[in-house]
């Protein structure tokens, strides 16, 4: 009972002034309830002189998606480091702080709450889709700047305040069918994707629409469902007997894996082509790779180009992490540039208030054109999606290649 | 001839099902309970295969040996301590709850020493099969491995049902527990014989099945099984030349549904075809040609 006690007040205790600190006002209105708080205030004391940009980072760091958060928060703190060597936004140092969230939503708005009471004025996150939508409501309230850098679902950014680098879900649709009529890959499309998924069925419909007056044909769209997801030779058959040169699959890898060893037992040998979800078919354990060979996804980055951006960004992230960086890495990283190029072309400084920054790079938003590493040029729309041009890579000897 | 190259696609996935069904039919018709969870010892057997091949560089043969062993010891096992206790208990319902209960023990234990990561499984049956028309048309060699074992399964399960003394001995306690008690027949251990057979069909299948669609996860089992439990029924469940006739035929259903009708609806068919069938012939096609169970 004692215990408990104790712990309750040094909560309550720490939590009071966590809340001092969010808003800046010093010690002089404090109603400490115990005094092994005050050993806390010092921990806040590293900041630079003068005013400073203060962005957060949220993403899973722990748990079974780390990779994303981290990746997302490594390249994040890389961009801030950098923009900081090279004095910083607007002439102001910025200073850089990350969460945890544990691919929990509600933990991501904890860490949402911890950061604001940092003093985050601008947020990189949530990493995933879930986490980003759950913050979103929060960051709406207080109007705050939210650009996520890689929740793809719709929601994410439904509110005038977020703004996000990856493409949507289903917009991986149009930027697939653009792919595909660009590069003159296919002139008869066949696909197969999942209708019992939101996610693939959402890319798939969003393909079609865009398909139409481009210069290929779809010439067989044949579903599955997950309570159905053994056998694949009717939806092969079909689209061979179409005489689809080119097989869409808006689907998982999971399901792609087992259609790749279908249609190479038919012996039908189409070109591949998916998105995002086929991303992992070659850590499939046991899976023969060779039977990905030439599958091509659409994916914004990736780590062997050799523009000179990613080049850059590959050596310096495997120099300070000790990792190959993956695509959220890439998002994060262009999603603190694009912040610095927004604060920069409506002169943001940091002394003006969360709200009236959100206003002013929100508003810039849609203005400016980024250049970064998942694309030489990115626009936004109110919206919040970006257009940017697809990129892709293709598997190549067990490998992704850069598909150019 | 596409016609005929979706109708030999359906007996792929109709010789699957029926492998399968041959378990859940035997297993019914003389334990009298649907062993739900037979997808799942299905699903263990690969899992075992699986790991043995890898761990000997390939050696599937050891693997499906390996298998058999283990899913036939699983089933007693599974038998003894979870359906024999509740054998006796006032509702049939129990059981039946039971299975269920294994059949999730059974994917979550799979989940969690395996991951739910998928596995690409090496096929056992290295021949690639027949071809027909200058290569047109092409058989697997697994559909027609399998088709073969199904009937020597179905022939052996006959003969030794027929011609040996615990074959009568199923028989008679399919027909009445109570009496075959009464006429000296050791009960428990005939329904202990019933699944460790059904088992170690369940391996043999799970060989089989992910040697057609070599796609490794701890729910692989779970929906082939419901479906060669509407074949067993289909074919009249209990009858050994009925699951197989089911299990096949549902397969031809599939995939001509998929085919001509709906890629997506294909499922709604299947299920609707159950419903007539036991709308019109409660017993299934073989239910009432064959007078005794099994």
């Amino acid at each position: 009972m004692k215990k408990s006690e104790i712990l309750t007040t040094a909560v309550a205790s720490v939590m009071s002034l966590a809340m001092l600190v969010g808003c800046g006002e010093g010690a002089a209105t404090t109603t400490e309830t115990s005094s092994d708080a005050t050993a806390a205030t010092a921990t806040e004391a590293s900041a630079p002189a003068g005013p400073t940009f203060k962005i957060g980072a949220i993403g899973p760091l722990t748990g079974g998606a780390a990779a994303y958060g981290n990746a997302v928060c490594n390249a994040a703190e890389l961009a801030v480091a950098e923009i900081n060597a090279n004095g910083g936004i607007n002439g102001y140092q910025v200073e850089y702080s990350k969460e945890d969230d544990e691919l929990n939503a509600e933990k991501s708005v904890n860490a949402y709450n911890t950061l604001k009471d940092w003093g985050m004025q601008l947020l990189v996150g949530s990493t995933t889709s879930a986490c980003s939508i759950a913050v979103s409501e929060y960051t709406k309230a207080d109007n705050m700047f939210q650009l996520t850098p890689s929740g793809s679902a719709e929601d994410c950014v439904k509110y005038d305040n977020a703004f996000r680098v990856c493409f949507s879900d289903p917009n991986q649709g149009i930027a697939s069918a653009q792919y595909i009529s660009d590069h003159n890959l296919a002139t008869k499309v066949g696909i197969i994707y999942d209708s019992s998924d939101v996610y693939s069925s959402g890319i798939y419909q969003k393909f079609t629409e865009e398909a139409d007056g481009k210069n290929f044909e779809i010439v067989s769209a044949e579903a599955f469902t997950q309570d159905n997801n053994t056998d694949f030779s009717v939806q092969l058959q079909k689209a061979k007997d179409a005489g689809a040169d080119l097989v869409f699959l808006p689907i998982y890898y999971k399901d792609a894996s087992l259609i790749l060893t279908q249609a190479n037992t038919m012996g039908y040998k189409p070109t591949f082509f998916g998105v995002d979800g086929l991303d992992g078919i070659l850590t499939v354990d046991n899976f023969d790779t060779a039977l990905a060979e030439g599958v091509m996804l659409l994916t914004p980055f990736a780590a062997d180009a050799t523009d000179d951006l990613t080049v850059k960004f590959v050596s310096q992230y495997k120099e300070k992490y000790g990792e190959v960086p993956n695509q959220f890495a890439a998002d994060a990283y262009d999603a603190v540039y694009i912040i610095k190029q927004a604060i920069e072309a409506k002169n943001v400084t940091p002394d003006m208030s969360v709200s009236d920054i959100c206003e002013a790079v929100k508003g810039a938003m849609t203005e400016i054109e980024a250049a970064g590493l998942t694309s030489a040029k990115m626009t936004w729309d109110a919206n919040g999606e970006p257009n940017k041009e697809p990129k892709a890579v293709v598997i190549k000897d067990g490998a992704y290649v850069s598909a150019q | 001839m596409s016609f005929l190259t979706y109708l030999i696609s359906g007996l792929s996935l109709g010789s699957i099902y029926a492998i399968i069904a041959l378990g859940y039919t035997m297993v019914y018709g003389i334990a009298k309970m649907l062993n739900f969870a037979h997808g799942d010892f299905i699903m263990v057997g690969c899992y075992i295969i699986f790991s043995v091949s890898g761990a000997l560089a390939g050696n599937s043969l050891v693997g499906i040996v390996v298998a058999i062993i283990l899913c036939t010891l699983l089933g007693i096992t599974t038998e003894f301590v979870a359906y024999r206790p509740l054998r006796g208990a006032a509702s049939p319902l129990a059981v039946l709850i039971t299975a269920i209960g294994v059949s999730y023990f059974l994917e979550n234990v799979a989940l969690l020493i395996f991951g739910a990561d998928i596995k690409s499984f090496t096929s056992v049956i290295k021949w690639e099969g027949l071809t027909f028309a200058d290569g047109q048309l092409r058989i697997q060699g697994v559909t027609i491995v399998t088709i073969l074992v199904s009937l020597l399964v179905l022939l052996v399960l006959q003969t030794f049902i027929k011609r040996t003394k615990q074959g009568q001995a199923m028989l008679a306690v399919a027909e009445d527990k109570g009496a075959a008690a009464l006429m000296g027949i050791n009960v428990n251990q005939t329904i202990m014989l019933t699944f460790a057979i059904g088992s170690a069909l369940a391996a043999i299948a799970g060989a089989l099945l992910c040697s057609a669609y070599p796609s490794l996860s701890p729910y692989t089992g779970a929906m082939p099984g419901i479906k060669a439990f509407v074949a067993a029924v289909l074919g009249g469940i209990g009858s050994i030349p009925g699951a197989m006739i089911g299990g096949l035929l549902l397969g031809i259903v599939e995939i001509l549904s998929k085919t001509y009708i709906s890629s997506q609806l294909s499922d709604a068919i299947v299920f609707g075809i159950l419903v007539i069938v036991l709308l019109v012939r409660p017993t299934g096609i073989l239910g009432k040609v064959i007078q005794e169970k099994v």
